[in-house]
């Protein structure tokens, strides 16, 4: 009971820190029908450049730089480079494609400053453990539950009720009728583009908090098991990546504890089994569980 | 260009190329002459993968898995453990194994589309990882395994015993691959273009355009989509056999995701949709790494392998020029290479026939009355 209970959490706070990756995916992908595989790099340089300079600034003002400077970026990837590309959505697999190519850029350059190191980010909690009544759970991973929850609850609202949420939802329903009544696409895509860069960041440090050792070059790639919980709960739908980014965190932390009862399908099986979910549930819905069913007007 | 100089033209730009290609391997070391398989086995690849991606309109991030099954197909069935057959048949199982594969992830493949499909084929990468590690009694595990050398009508093509001279150059296993890669490239060349134009490739085309305009049109939707993903995973089988020879090895970890999204970028790099740029796409992705590391130290800012840490080693710096050449290229030509091509060569002559034959169906997505011009054009 002990261990399905922490269990549970184990995959919650992973969830969690999906979510805040899977929620960039899904912001990015409604503003700009552009699947961002340079999300992954984005989130190694909010990571390294908290690393670098919580020495000198602590780790607010560090992290603060660290997601900043994240959102900057993205900012810039989208406005200097994809928007000069043709704006149809039928061609955002070119953007997508470069978006590759900016990933392999900003991986190589940042892998080759992080070497073979493990950063430590300096985060507050350290390796502390709490005992909640029966179960026994690390600081970092209540840490990453609260300030996920508390981050998606602020992106949500920003969603719903600012200017910008609104400009944003008005876009992705139709972006013609959209411009015509004076919302400025490129901006609102800029704008999500930057929020999407701030979550990767902040997710970094929860990636690299205990129990995880440190910061390393390839934490980048956790990114990719984002992707199954997008895509899963239909990648223009952010509640869906909430309910994505819950169900592959839960999988991958249920496979890790019964393991070895599922040794017959052999070693490091939790890396495999998001991805399997994800399959299934395709199968079912091919348009992920909140994706909209999408009728076709002739 | 006059009317009455084209028919001739025509051959010329097929012949031409062909005969120095032919001749290649007497000039050549052995380094280059693997470049250019790797390059070879890297073009039937992406040409099965423009069939999908740029007709079809769906984007594969499996592409690794189907070069495996069609690698480790080759490896089982003409090696031992395994039913050691002659390595031709052994091909064409592989292929077909491949297609089977494909087949297998078609209820996926026919229903989920674009982006979604790009997601869902990424597990088939992780899925196959984790298959080529478990499964050692097949796969050999984490070490992989050697690969039997092709054998076609008693001649090895492999460095073997028999000292085989040509014109004075030693063949060797390289000389002897390539024109056995050549062959398979050109198979692999003039059969996607028949089914581009063929009624597949405009039952495709039209099915990416809208897939309601050709639904109400009679093109059975699901099952064009799956069988352009099973007919693309059997290139990505080939293409893993020609991989396998001349790897001579086949281990795990090459499959990866990375080997994946190389071939998302030589087709998009190369121009969707196009047979001659997924081909140019593919020399250029697979050579580029190989030449500058070939050249590391003559390269200005490059430091040559094994310097101190924080130097520019030749493997990073081709890194950032891929990186760069992708975004670069893409910036400046949304359309590819292919696309360049297109608006590069000379407008002299009349409209109409405007299109030039090597690009076919290549249009970019935008539009489809075009495309279907264009194939009535080159239609005999």
């Amino acid at each position: 009971m002990t261990g399905l209970l922490d269990t549970l959490l184990a995959g919650l706070a992973l969830g969690a820190v999906y979510a805040l990756v899977a929620l960039g995916f899904v912001i990015i992908f409604k503003a700009s029908h552009v699947m961002n595989f340079a999300h992954g790099s984005l989130l190694l340089l909010g990571g390294y450049l908290t690393a670098v300079l919580h020495d000198d600034l602590g780790f607010a003002g560090a992290l603060a730089v660290g997601v900043l400077a994240t959102a900057a970026l993205a900012g810039v990837i989208d406005r200097v480079l994809l928007q000069r590309l043709p704006q149809d959505p039928k061609a955002a697999h070119v953007a997508t494609i470069v978006t590759i190519g900016i990933d392999i850029l900003l991986v190589t350059d940042l892998a080759r400053r992080i070497g073979g190191d493990l950063l430590s980010l300096g985060d507050p909690w350290g390796d502390e453990v709490r005992t909640l009544g029966p179960v026994t759970v690390a600081d970092s991973r209540l840490a990453a539950i609260a300030v996920s929850a508390l981050v998606i609850g602020v992106v949500f609202a920003l969603f719903r009720y600012s200017r910008w949420g609104l400009s944003l939802r008005c876009a992705a329903e139709d972006t013609e009728a959209a411009a015509l009544q004076g919302i400025r696409l490129g901006r609102t895509r800029m704008l999500a583009w930057c929020l999407a860069g701030a979550l990767a960041a902040l997710a970094a440090v929860f990636l690299a908090a205990f129990p995880a050792t440190g910061l390393e070059r390839t934490t980048g790639q956790i990114a990719l098991k984002a992707f199954p919980a997008a895509i899963l709960g239909g990648l223009a739908s952010p509640v869906g990546a909430l309910a994505g980014s819950l169900v592959i965190g839960l999988t991958e932390a249920f496979v890790i504890t019964y393991q070895s009862d599922l040794h017959v399908l052999g070693d490091g099986l939790s890396d495999v089994a998001p991805y399997v979910v994800m399959v299934l549930v395709l199968l079912v819905r091919p348009n992920g569980l909140f994706g909209a069913k999408g009728a076709a007007r002739v | 260009m006059s009317d009455a100089a084209k028919p001739l033209l025509r051959p010329a730009a097929v012949l031409v190329p062909l005969l120095v290609l032919c001749a290649l391997p007497l000039y050549l070391e052995s380094y280059w002459l693997r470049i250019g398989l790797f390059s070879m086995a890297a073009a039937i690849g992406a040409v099965g993968l423009t069939l999908l991606s740029g007709t079809a309109g769906q984007l594969s991030m499996g592409h690794s898995f189907f070069l495996a099954v069609g690698a480790y197909g080759y490896v089982y069935f003409s090696g031992d453990p395994g039913p050691g057959l002659p390595p031709v048949i052994a091909m064409v199982l592989a292929v077909l194994l491949a297609g089977a594969a494909g087949g297998v992830f078609s209820p996926v493949a026919g229903r989920v589309k674009g982006m979604y499909l790009g997601i869902a084929t990424l597990a088939l990468v992780f899925i196959g990882h984790h298959l080529m590690l478990t499964m050692d009694g097949v796969t050999g595990g984490f070490n992989g395994r050697s690969v039997p050398p092709m054998e076609i009508g008693g001649l090895v093509l492999d460095a073997g015993q028999d000292d085989l001279t040509v014109l004075g150059v030693p063949f060797g296993a390289e000389e002897r691959l390539w024109y056995f890669g050549l062959a398979l490239l050109a198979f692999t060349w003039f059969t996607a273009r028949g089914l581009l134009r063929g009624r597949p490739g405009r039952a495709l085309v039209a099915l990416r355009d809208s897939e309601t305009a050709a639904s109400v049109m009679g093109v059975p939707v699901a099952r064009y989509r799956s069988s352009a993903f099973v007919v693309s995973s059997m290139y990505a089988g080939l293409a893993g056999v020609l991989l396998a020879l001349s790897f001579r090895r086949v281990v795990p970890d090459y499959f990866g995701l990375v080997l994946s999204i190389d071939y998302l970028a030589m087709i998009v790099i190369g121009g969707l949709g196009s047979v001659a740029g997924a081909v140019a796409g593919a020399f250029f992705v697979t050579a580029l790494p190989l030449v500058m590391a070939k050249y590391a130290d003559q390269l200005p800012l490059v430091a040559a392998p094994g310097s101190p840490d924080g130097s520019l080693g030749p493997t990073e710096a081709s890194r950032y020029l891929y990186g760069a050449a992708i975004v670069v290229i893409l910036l400046w030509a949304p359309d590819g290479l292919s696309g360049l091509a297109r608006r590069l060569r000379p407008r002299s002559r009349p409209q109409p026939s405007a299109p030039p034959p090597d690009t076919g169906l290549a249009e970019p997505v935008s539009t489809s009355a075009v495309p279907v011009a264009t194939v009535k054009e080159h239609t005999p």
